[in-house]
This record gives C-alpha cells, sequence and structure tokens, in this order.
C-alpha cells in the first residue's frame, strides 16, 4: 500500500518507455519488505516521501527542493551537494536528502560486482535512488543524510578503491567517449587521457579554487559523441594529418551494392531510400569537394580534406583514419549561462596524445589556462567568458602558441585593430612641438 | 535503525584517511574481447536496431544490445541489470553518454538470448524495462536533468518531461527511418546542466517572472554585493527596505523590465525564488549538432517561445515534437540533420511545414548575437 496518493505520476506509468514512477514505487515496496534485510540507516520510507513530494510539484507546477545547504566530506569542497525539502512535516523521509557524486570510471564499462557493491552500499546508507548517469558523467547517488556521507565516503575509499567526483567552483568530474575501446574511428585513446587528467588533476577536482566550474571532456574523432565541443571549457578532439586510407576493393563492394557493405554501417536500413549512390552520397556531400571516382578508383585530395568523418561514417570497411593521429583542442564551450552559449575555440590544431612523457605538452596547455582564468576570472565567470572579456589574442599570449589561419574562421571584418605601443616603430610617446614646427595650430 | 559506523571517526577525521585516489581503473572493468582488441577495430555495422557488431582486426566479433532507460534508476533495477549481465555477458555491462544501457556478447549465437531476455523484462505499470534501440538515423535516449525530482531551480520536470517525449517518439528509438540521427535533449532550467543549446531537438524549462524578494530574510542569507554582481543585465541594485513592523533592513530592488529570469541571483541568494506556476514552462529548441560531420557544430534555435507545464504528460510540447519529426522525416535528405535541412529550405519554411506559430518572442534581442540573427539581404521566401 503506497504511503501517498499520486493521481498524476501514475499517469506516467502507462506508455512504452521506461516509467522512472513505476521503478520508484517498485523500490519503495523493495524496501518496505526488505527482504534482505537490509540495515537501513536513513529513513525506510524515503523513496514513498520522494514519490510525495515529486506528486506535489506536479500539483504546484514548483519545486520543493530548498535552496542550499554546505554539507561535504571532510577536506573537500566538492562531490557532495547538500539536499532539503522544503515540506519536511509532509514528507519527513526526504527531510534532508543529499546527492553524492561518485567518479565513473572512463568509459562507463563497468564489471557487475562493483555495480553490485555500489548497490548495496546505497540501499544500506542511502535512498536506493540513482541516476546513470549525471549529464557531466558522474553516477550520481540520490538522497541521503548528513551523518551518513562521511560513512559512505569511509566505505568507498577503503573498501570499494572509489572516489567522489567534482562539483562547485572547481574541475568537474571528466568524461569521455568509449575511444578506442570499440570505436575504429577513434584517434587516441580517449579513457587513458581521461583516467590519467582525472587522477593529475585531484587537488582541483575536489577542492574549489577557481572562478566557476570547469569541465574536460574528451571525444575520439569529430563525429563528437561526448559533445565535447558545445560544453566543455576544454575539449579534446582525436583527428589525424596524414591521409586518410582507402581499401579500393572495399569501396568497390559499396558501389555493388554488396549487402555486406552497408552505406553508413547500416544506419538508414529503417527506410528504402534506394540503391546506395556514391556520387551522390558521398562526393557531392563532401564539405570540401576534395574526393573524385574515376575508372573505378577513389582518390581523395587530402590536403583539402577537413577530416568531417562523412565518407569514413558512409564506409566505415573502405576508408579508415590516417595513421599521424593525434588530438585538436578547442576551448571556452559553455550553456547559455550567463553570457550566451558559447561553442569552443580552436587553440591546438594537433597535438600528440603520448601517454609516455605525461601528456606533457597537453598539461602545459592546461596549467597556463588555469593560471590565467584564476588571476584575471572574475567569480563565476567561465573560461568562455573570459576569451570574449581580454580576446581570443590573449589566449595566446598566455599559452604561447602561435597565431596561425586555423585560429579563425575568416580573418576581422573590422579594421580597429589594438597595436601594443612597442610593436609601433618608435613607439607612442611624442614631442608636440617637434610636431607643430612644421604644423600650425 | 541504529548508527552503524564504518569506523569513522568524526573527533579524527584525518586518522586512516583515504583521499584523491581518482575513479576505478576502467582498465579492471573491460570486457575480454574489449581488452583484447583494444585500438585494433576494422569497422562496426547496425545490424538492426538497437544491436552492432563490431568487428576487430584479428577478425573477433561483439555484438552489443543497446537499451533505452529512465536515467534515475533504483538499485532494484541496476541490480537486475546485473543480472541479465551475469546470466549473458559473463558479468560486464556498460552505459553511454546518453543514459542506454549497452550489453555485450562476443558470439552471435548469444544475441538471440539476450534480446529476447531484454524485451520480456517490463515494469508492474506496462512500460518496458529495457527496450532495444537508440541506434543510428533514429532517436536515442534524452539526455536531461534532475528537474522535480532533486533540483532547486527548475522551471519544469526533467523526467517527466521526458517520459511523455520518449513514449510518443518510441517508434523512433526503435526504428532508423530518420534521414539521419536525431538528438532530442532536456535541460529543467537555463542553467542548462545537460547542455541542451546544440541538440536536433532540445526542450528547456524557463522561468518568466523577475525573482521576489524576500527582505525579512534577505541580508541574512545572501551577500548583497554577490547577489548584485551575479545579475548579468545589472538589474538588481542594493536599496533600504521598511518591513510591517517598521523595521529598516537592507536589501535589494530588482528593475523586472530587464530581468531575463535566468535565476543566477537565486543560485547566489536564496531570497531571491522565482518560480512560479504560471510562470514557468518550456521552451522547445531545434536543429542544433555537436558533430563535425558535413557542416560544422551549430546552436540549437529557439522554435517555440513558451509552452505551458501540462503536468503530467505536456501534450502541447510532444505534439509540437512529434509536428517537427514528422516533417523533417518527410522533408530532409538522406544523412541531413534537423538544423540542415531547416536552413537548406529557410527557417521560413520550416515554420510553416512544421505548423509552428512564428512570434515576435523569436526575434533575438540579446546582446551582439541578436544582429547576427537577423536577415539581411533580399533572399527571402513568401
Amino acid at each position: 500500500m503506497a504511503k501517498h496518493e499520486t493521481p498524476l505520476l501514475d499517469q506516467l506509468e502507462s506508455g512504452p518507455w521506461p516509467s522512472f514512477v513505476s521503478d520508484l514505487k517498485h523500490q519503495a515496496e523493495v524496501r518496505a519488505k526488505n527482504e534482505k534485510g537490509v540495515e537501513y540507516q536513513i529513513p525506510v520510507d524515503c523513496v514513498d516521501d520522494l514519490l510525495g513530494v515529486v506528486e506535489l510539484s506536479y500539483k504546484h507546477g514548483r519545486t520543493h527542493w530548498k535552496h542550499g545547504g554546505i554539507v561535504g566530506v571532510f577536506g573537500y569542497g566538492g562531490g557532495v551537494i547538500g539536499r532539503y525539502c522544503d515540506q519536511p512535516e509532509l514528507f519527513p523521509g526526504v527531510e534532508h536528502f543529499h546527492t553524492m557524486r561518485v567518479n565513473q570510471p572512463a568509459g562507463k564499462y563497468y564489471k557487475t560486482s562493483y555495480l553490485r557493491e555500489l548497490m548495496d552500499l546505497w540501499d544500506f546508507r542511502g535512498s536506493g535512488v540513482t541516476n546513470m548517469h549525471g549529464a557531466t558523467g558522474d553516477i550520481i547517488l540520490l538522497g541521503t543524510t548528513t551523518p551518513q556521507l562521511e560513512e559512505v565516503f569511509h566505505t568507498l575509499t577503503h573498501d570499494m578503491n572509489q572516489d567522489l567526483g567534482g562539483s562547485g567552483s572547481n574541475l568537474r568530474t571528466p568524461a569521455n567517449c568509449l575511444g578506442t575501446s570499440r570505436c575504429e574511428y577513434s584517434c587516441y585513446d580517449t579513457s587513458a587521457l581521461c583516467h590519467f587528467l582525472t587522477n593529475e588533476y585531484q587537488d582541483e577536482l575536489h577542492r574549489p579554487a577557481f572562478p566557476y566550474k570547469f569541465k574536460f571532456k574528451f571525444d575520439g574523432c569529430p563525429n563528437c559523441c561526448v559533445a565535447s565541443i558545445a560544453r566543455s571549457d576544454m575539449s579534446f578532439i582525436g583527428t589525424w594529418r596524414d591521409d586518410i586510407k582507402i581499401d579500393q576493393d572495399a569501396v568497390a563492394k559499396y558501389v555493388e551494392n554488396d549487402a555486406a557493405y552497408p552505406a553508413n554501417a547500416g544506419a538508414h536500413k529503417g527506410k528504402d531510400w534506394g540503391a546506395f549512390d556514391l556520387e551522390k552520397e558521398v562526393l557531392a556531400l563532401c564539405p570540401t569537394k576534395c574526393m573524385k571516382y574515376e575508372n573505378n578508383k577513389l582518390t581523395i585530395d587530402n590536403a583539402n580534406c577537413t577530416r568531417c568523418m562523412h565518407c569514413i561514417n558512409v564506409m566505415p570497411r573502405a576508408l579508415k583514419i590516417g595513421d599521424d593521429r593525434g588530438l585538436s583542442i578547442l576551448v571556452g564551450a559553455k550553456a547559455p549561462i550567463l553570457d550566451g552559449a558559447q561553442m569552443g575555440s580552436l587553440l591546438v590544431p594537433f597535438v600528440k596524445a603520448d601517454a609516455d612523457n605525461d601528456y606533457e605538452e597537453i598539461t602545459e596547455v592546461i596549467e597556463n589556462i588555469w593560471d590565467w582564468w584564476m588571476e584575471e576570472g572574475k567569480n563565476r565567470e567561465r573560461l568562455g567568458e573570459l576569451i570574449m572579456r581580454q580576446g581570443f589574442q590573449k589566449l595566446l599570449e598566455v599559452t604561447g602558441i602561435e597565431p596561425q589561419p586555423q585560429h579563425v574562421a575568416y580573418p576581422r571584418t573590422n579594421p580597429y585593430i589594438f597595436w601594443k605601443e612597442d610593436e609601433v616603430e618608435g613607439g607612442w610617446e611624442r614631442d608636440v612641438d617637434e610636431y607643430r614646427k612644421h604644423h600650425l595650430r | 535503525m541504529a548508527f552503524i559506523s564504518t569506523g569513522y571517526n568524526p573527533d579524527k577525521p584525518m586518522e586512516n584517511r583515504i583521499t584523491d585516489i581518482g575513479p576505478r581503473d576502467y582498465n579492471e572493468f573491460y570486457p575480454p574481447v574489449i581488452a583484447k582488441n583494444q585500438g585494433k577495430w576494422s569497422h562496426h555495422e547496425i545490424l538492426e536496431p538497437g544491436v552492432l557488431v563490431h568487428v576487430a582486426e584479428s577478425g573477433d566479433e561483439v555484438y552489443t544490445v543497446r537499451v533505452g532507460g529512465a536515467r534515475l534508476m533504483s538499485t532494484s533495477l541496476i541490480n537486475e541489470i546485473c543480472d541479465i549481465a551475469d546470466k549473458h555477458c559473463d558479468g560486464y555491462v556498460r552505459f553511454t553518454t546518453r543514459n542506454n544501457v549497452e550489453f555485450m556478447v562476443d558470439s552471435k549465437d548469444k544475441l538471440e538470448p539476450l534480446k529476447t531476455e531484454l524485451a520480456s523484462r517490463k515494469f508492474d505499470g506496462g512500460s518496458f524495462k529495457f527496450p532495444i534501440g537508440g541506434t543510428g538515423a533514429g532517436v536515442t535516449n534524452i539526455v536531461h536533468t534532475q528537474g522535480w525530482i532533486h533540483c532547486h531551480t527548475p522551471a519544469t520536470d526533467a523526467s517527466g518531461t521526458v517520459k511523455a517525449t520518449m513514449d510518443a517518439l518510441f517508434s523512433d528509438f526503435q526504428d532508423m527511418r530518420l534521414p539521419a540521427q536525431l538528438r532530442v535533449s532536456m535541460a529543467c532550467c537555463l542553467n542548462m546542466c545537460g547542455a541542451v543549446h546544440c541538440s536536433d531537438i532540445a526542450i528547456l524549462g524557463y522561468h518568466r517572472k523577475p525573482p521576489m524578494l524576500d527582505h525579512e530574510y534577505l541580508d541574512k542569507v545572501c551577500e548583497i554585493p554577490l547577489a548584485v554582481s551575479a545579475c548579468p543585465t545589472a538589474a538588481i541594485k542594493p536599496s533600504k527596505q521598511t518591513l510591517a513592523d517598521g523595521t529598516e533592513v537592507k536589501s535589494v530592488a530588482v528593475k523586472n523590465e530587464r530581468c531575463m529570469y535566468c535565476g543566477n541571483c537565486y543560485t547566489m541568494c536564496p531570497s531571491m525564488p522565482l518560480a512560479d506556476t504560471e510562470g514557468d514552462g518550456i521552451v522547445l529548441m531545434a536543429g542544433g549538432k555537436v558533430s563535425n560531420r558535413i557542416s560544422d557544430p551549430k546552436f540549437s534555435k529557439v522554435v517555440v517561445g513558451f509552452l505551458p507545464n501540462e503536468m503530467p504528460r505536456w501534450p502541447s510540447m510532444t505534439a509540437a515534437i512529434t509536428r517537427m519529426v514528422e516533417a523533417y522525416a518527410s522533408g530532409a535528405n538522406k544523412y541531413e540533420r534537423l538544423g540542415d535541412w531547416a536552413e537548406r529550405i529557410g527557417w521560413e519554411k520550416f515554420f510553416e511545414v512544421c505548423e509552428l506559430d512564428f512570434t515576435h518572442h523569436l526575434i533575438d534581442d540579446f546582446r551582439q548575437q541578436a544582429y547576427m540573427s537577423w536577415r539581411q539581404s533580399t533572399q527571402f521566401k513568401f
């Protein structure tokens, strides 16, 4: 028997898509029955009360979670988000209902033994409700009370070799696409770089010292499956700088419409688009028109290719990424808050992802940027906004990167160039009396 | 419910303390076929919606079954995922960036039993627990935020709007009939924890009323200079207020017509709440993408300025989204993303074919971005 009537939420149980309401109701029953005999450390009926408070929000059209609350684990400023219900008398089970962010393993692969251990911990000390995963990438454990925070942290670190993620004005938990682990397009091992930088910058992850949040995301190729280019202050996107490898026999199979060679790796199987047409579907859609198909032979003018991935995506058995692989670094992406949305801007066109030297060339760029942002950034100013305020040229200056045409989509359309004094012959200080000798007042 | 300690001693918090160890090493969690062939994959194919095969240079194959799921998951459900992974996948499983779950097997004969098992499991209310789909030229799972489940600033619910939308788009989750992939994303306020600003279709919770001022408490719980400087449009200034009992307190005043309801002041100062039943609702955006494929990544554009919160199923919202998807499905060329299609036919035609009203709210008037969006040519369509 449910503790609260939830007539509005009940309507979200129908329909084919997995219902979070059904899942929560089931979880409430599991806790009430407690067949495993768990010695629950927070109220048994917290999931019932969670359903109750959400139902009330559906009635009011407003949230019932209070703002703020500084809670955390000793020595960390990030990883825990305080949360309190604004109707504690109606829903005492969720009066204190804090979130813990657990740093997910790179690529989000799991062994079930690990997941079960984590779930047991969360049944015991938390609500038994999670987000798999949060938008930033963490495993989110939703809902526990203040006395449990240190206990959960203790178990995570002592028994599970597992740390919390980031929250607040610090480095947020880095996240990556699955990279070379299962993708032939990936130009570097995104998991290796993500894992390395996550560990390298634990201090920045757990102890807020930045003006605002800072996100790293790692995409193995320009298809950008983790959307790094749109939502990370520094985005690391795999690329290559030699030639796309062509298997002419496989190209012929695509042209012949061989069933084992479906266009776009079979992504369009739901509709009959007609026979595959290389001319129309690849050559004509190439943004630089750098491809030709003559005498049954495909050629690519690689010097004019911008590596958009379309041809490779369409014919993954015939075309492969080049061998001289690395990544591009783009900076400053963010959602609209506060000054409007920004896309990442290209800062480093190419750098090798070299694990042998601890990714030295990459960490140097990161640390130069942080030094500048921590010195100049205002409270709650994202890197992208600082770049807008002080200019891309300033960014090049602090990172010591030479300006190059790859940095712009097109050169400036206004001639209001700010020259530095030392860039102008003879400087800015002049003698007006000397000038007047030849120019009357 | 006796308190059970792990051995943590609050009087000596540093005793035996372990910190800054980072996440578990991903290498521990790779299924053997992944570990063996990592970095040596040859190609892949989507065999049917939700089912992929990746072929390694060694000839090894890994078959993946992708299933959608509500991002909000109970420990019971995750344990059930583990049961399936133990039975079919040697105890390995992974999650995707878009909150799908992927079950992998290393040979084709293990595929059908896994698919059958996944498709057969349902919640008591009747919905699928593990619907197979979300690949290729279709709709994948919606990335979303917390909403009324757990957040203090949302203008709408996240799990509910997503459930309603995915029910409406369910056939396109399990099919690949669209011209290209179609990414739907949801964020329950402008803060956009879900970063929906580059999605083919984005659902965005939005406030429309300036903050209320809790003068009696404001100076007690907020740093007034922080609240003032938090405002991107300089609509907040310090002020003195006289309470009903005659007490004079330090507080702030808001120039309401300058407010764009971003909620940044509320984040800095809990005495400035702005949530409101009628004021809050949904903005729909469309035409964004993050991939560099063919065309550059691009931002989503606002195509519906406001829809009221219609709990529990937001029918006006799902109807508008369905109209956009259907118009796109019938109008776009193969490989053409929704935003590329809208740009090719022109946004004036987009509103026509999607049967969406164009209002003055859709003309940008915010800072320098605005000018770039106005038409500076006579090349338009009637």
